[in-house]
């Protein structure tokens, strides 16, 4: 890994939270897209992602659970039955043309982004004065 | 109840591997109109799932050696740091023509994704 790798994994990862943080967005959506652009494939980038989660997500969820809005038994019910989708979801991606779960990931992206886009446009109906 | 929280979990975690995302995206709207949490519930359960769901891929992909921890200690440990630094700008800086221009800068990197 070249220096100029690491900078720029520091100064994006470090974007990222902000971004995430600032918009109410999961960290994933803008890791995966960083990972390709430091050089690793579309299932490296998303296995890695979820590692970089990790810490984020149990800070959160710790932060929230000590305001109490964390449903600790729904969280664990949730948490246990997605690992079944999960292991699904590794198959999948481990065998299906990786351009075409990258050009997937493109097309969530975009969701995500009309999704902010609505909310904004909707939150500016309802505040109007709020810019 | 049960039954509907363990079908959101599913979904979740398919969505969760394949994209490398927490899930949040599909666990938080599924939350809230199939298990009629309100929204900041659904947004702090969502996290509290998604340490399980995370975990678990991470140790299913790490047996296909798909896993680079080095890459994720330098992006995820610094993204803690934002992620609160984010969390804390929020109180200020949650305008409209900045949610729209984050969006427009998703649009930017999902087309760079799609054509590239």
């Amino acid at each position: 890994m070249s220096a100029w790798v690491v900078v720029a994994a520091l100064v994006l990862g470090l974007g990222s939270g902000i971004l995430s943080g600032l918009f109410g967005v999961g960290g994933g959506i803008l890791f995966v897209p960083t990972l390709v652009l430091l050089g690793l494939g579309q299932v490296e980038a998303a296995a890695t992602s979820l590692l970089a989660i990790m810490p984020t997500a149990a800070v959160g969820a710790w932060r929230q659970r000590a305001y109490g809005n964390v449903r600790a038994r729904a969280a664990l019910v949730v948490g246990l039955a997605s690992v079944a989708g999960a292991a699904l979801g590794v198959q999948i991606a481990t065998r299906i043309d990786e351009s075409l779960l990258r050009r997937l990931f493109g097309v969530l992206l975009l969701a995500v982004a009309g999704q902010l886009a609505f909310r904004a446009v909707r939150q500016g109906r309802r505040y109007p004065d709020a810019s | 109840m049960t039954v509907r929280l363990v079908l959101i979990g599913l979904v979740a975690g398919v969505f969760s591997t394949l994209f490398g995302v927490g899930g949040g995206i599909v666990v938080v709207p599924l939350l809230i109109g199939l298990a009629a949490f309100a929204p900041h519930v659904a947004a702090a359960t969502s996290l509290g799932a998604i340490v399980v769901t995370a975990t678990a891929g991470v140790a299913l992909y790490s047996v296909h050696g798909e896993v680079r921890p080095a890459y994720a200690a330098l992006v995820g440990v610094p993204a803690v740091a934002g992620a609160l630094a984010g969390t804390h700008m929020q109180q200020r800086l949650s305008g409209r023509a900045l949610s729209l221009a984050f969006a427009g800068l998703l649009v930017v990197v999902g087309v760079w994704l799609i054509a590239g």
